[in-house]
Order: C-alpha cells, then structure tokens, then sequence
C-alpha cells in the first residue's frame, strides 16, 4: 500500500514527557552547548597569545555580570552532560534500567550536577576571598 | 532526517462536537483522533461528551459506547479487552498503552485519544503496521538450530535456562514501545525498534536455539540495532511490565562480550 499518502499520527505534538526523555535530549543539548562554551576557552587563550591589552579586554568581557552568567550556564551545563553521561555509561552497563532506579538515576544526575556547580563557583568565590 | 513537525497532510483540524444526552450529570469529555480517507480531508480531532453513569469502566468501554451510541463510523482495532492480544494499542493522554487495561478512573480530566505516534493511518484509530511487522519477521523469530533433531522428542530445556526468557516471551506485540521511542519515529525505516530488538534477544536468550551469533551478526549495524539511545520510553510505556531496554542494553554487551 502506498502509505506516502497516508497521514502520519502525532508524535511529538502530543507526547507527554518524562524525566528520561528530557534527560537524554538535554544530553545531546548541553553537548552541543559545551561544544560553544569551549570556544570561551579558545578565545581566553587566543587573547593570551595576543598580548596583555586582549587578554585584559577577556577578562573585562568574563568577569562582567553577563560575562559572569554565561560562565555559570557554561559550569552547568558541563556539570549537566557529565553527570547524564555518567548515567548513560551506569545503563550501557546494564543496570539502572528497571524504571524506579531509572527514576532515582535521573534526579540524581540533576542533583549532582547543580551541587557540582554551586560547589565550583561557591570554592572560586571562597578562595578568591569574595565571600 | 528527524523532522519534528507533521507533513502537510497530517496536520490536525478542529473537527465536530457531540454533547452529552439531556439528563446526564456525569459527563466526561473525550477528544479522539479522527481521519477518513475517503473524504480527501486532513484528520481533526472530535469531542464527545458521555455519560460516565452509563460506560464501562475502561478507556476501551468509552470507545466501543461512542461507536454503538454516537458515531458507528469511529474505527479502531480491538479483541481480547484483556490485555493479551495487543489490538488496542493507542497513544493515550500523551502516552502509549491499551486501552482496555487503562481504567478510566486512572486518567485525569478530559481524556485525549490519538493513535500510535509516528505511524502512517489507515483510519481514525488504526495505523499501518505493515513495516513493524516486517521488522518483526526480519528477526526470523523462530527456534533455528544446526544441532540433528532429537529423536522422538522436544529439545529440552532446564527450569535455569527457561528462565532466562522470562520478561520476554510475554510480549504481545502491540507495538507500544516502538512508537513511543524518539529513534523509532526519526528511523522506523532502518532501526528495528524495542518491540523487533526485545523478540531478537528472546531467542539469542533461549538455550535451545543455536544460531545466536548469527542473529548478532545481523544486529550489529549503525541503524539496526545502535539507533538505541536508551532514551527509556519503551520501557516506561510497556502494558506488559516489559523491560525492552535491558534487552537491548543485554545485546549490547554480548556485541562487546564477543569482541573480547
């Protein structure tokens, strides 16, 4: 049968999210978003190379507020995409498929991922003298 | 290529309105996925309000009122009403299940009934399961071996090893858990899916069949079997309790296990 001419049923127009489903998709999401936080870094050390007014100008750009906030999103969104990938690697192994450990599985990523950040950011501030 | 909108024709209009009959006062509304092919028209969504004092107690009883009562032309696919056969399998309120095991009281508000995600529809209710079975067939699932025939009896099997297929000879085939997984809607054309991986492992588990590392063999590809990304939908929807993630995370680490 020519099912080309067949509508398609709704997919994700009507599909009711779980927690797993936005864990794996905020994997591939934060991925990609540490692929372009990764370009901060380049840009630092391209401003080093440079000379002392680029690097200075980096420096003025990162520690401003907004500076500051893209950071932290950076931060938590490597904490994110290593915690999800630590539970990935857990199930590639076989365990944590059941769907009460899955559960556990998954609010523990995201607990430990924002416990990470504020940890690093909180230990930044604390040894620099800033709280 | 993943395309996250529906094609032009697929688009669903506002369709018609039934109201509850005069005296009702337990009125529920459902919302059901209609399309007709012979109108040339894209499917809509019709409302009807029943009376709930006067309905079964399952999602299936509503749609079986609406067809005996309000509109005969509702088409949709249904047998055992008890969860066995696997006919009933449709996307409800957001989630896959059948829905003669779904209860009524288990489901809040208004009750929204599509049919399986991502399938070409045939009418209303019912898709085109034609590719899911193929896949189904493409596993060859059936007991193959290279071992002569015992004489005069069946190949036997110790309670330990019987066991081992637990959890995955039980499945009824109602294509749930393939239509709720995101892979299986962007790759249906290649990836085998929950359902078709889960049967493969069935018999790749079974100690009485001798051809497992063939059936490896034509699992291991980019599509057929890795589109798996554990994403969890197949398991978190399965009507049977079924585990079709682990099936596959188990096929997996066989690919390993060989490998070393």
């Amino acid at each position: 049968m020519a099912s080309t001419h067949r509508p398609l049923s709704p997919h994700l127009q009507i599909w009711r999210w779980g927690l797993h489903m936005g864990l794996s998709i905020s994997h591939r999401v934060t991925g990609s978003g540490n692929a372009v936080g990764a370009l901060i870094l380049v840009w630092g050390f391209c401003a080093l190379a440079t000379g002392p007014e680029a690097f200075a100008f980096f420096m003025d750009v990162m520690t401003s507020l907004l500076g500051r906030i893209v950071l932290f999103g950076v931060t938590l969104s490597v904490m994110l995409h290593l915690c999800t990938g630590v539970r990935h690697l857990i199930m590639d192994s076989g365990r944590g498929l059941d769907i009460e450990t899955n559960r556990k599985l998954g609010y523990a990523a995201i607990i430990v991922a924002i416990v990470l950040t504020l940890g690093l950011w909180g230990g930044t501030y604390w040894f620099a003298g800033a709280l | 290529m993943a395309k996250f909108t529906l094609p032009k024709n697929s688009k669903v209009t506002k369709g018609k309105h039934v109201p509850a009959p005069e005296g009702a006062s337990n009125v529920r509304r459902f919302n059901v996925y209609r399309y007709n092919p012979d109108s040339g028209e894209n499917p809509r969504m019709d409302s009807y309000d029943l009376d709930m004092d006067k309905c079964g107690p399952m999602v299936l009883d509503a749609l079986i009122k609406i067809k005996n009562e309000v509109d005969t032309t509702l088409t949709f696919r249904r047998s055992c009403r008890e969860g066995v056969c696997g006919s009933c399998a449709m996307n409800i309120n957001g989630t896959n299940t059948l829905a003669c095991t779904l209860a009524l009281d288990d489901v809040k508000g208004d009750v929204a009934i599509h049919p399986l995600p991502h399938m070409p529809i045939i009418k209303d209710l019912v898709p085109d399961m034609s590719n899911f079975y193929a896949q189904y067939e493409s596993i060859e699932p059936w007991l193959k071996t290279t071992s002569p025939d015992p004489a005069g009896k069946e190949r036997l099997q110790s309670h330990e090893d019987r066991t081992k297929i637990d959890g995955l000879y039980e499945c009824i085939l109602c294509a749930c858990c393939s239509t709720s997984c995101p892979s299986y809607w962007w790759n249906s054309d290649r990836y085998l899916g929950p359902a078709a991986l889960l049967q493969a492992y069935r018999w790749i588990a079974d100690s009485r069949d001798e051809m497992a590392g063939e059936r490896l063999d034509d699992l291991e590809d980019p599509f057929r079997l890795y589109r798996c990304h554990t994403i969890m939908n197949c398991t978190n929807v399965c009507p049977k309790g079924l585990n079709p993630a682990k099936a596959i995370a188990e096929i997996k680490k066989l690919m390993v296990e060989r490998q070393i």
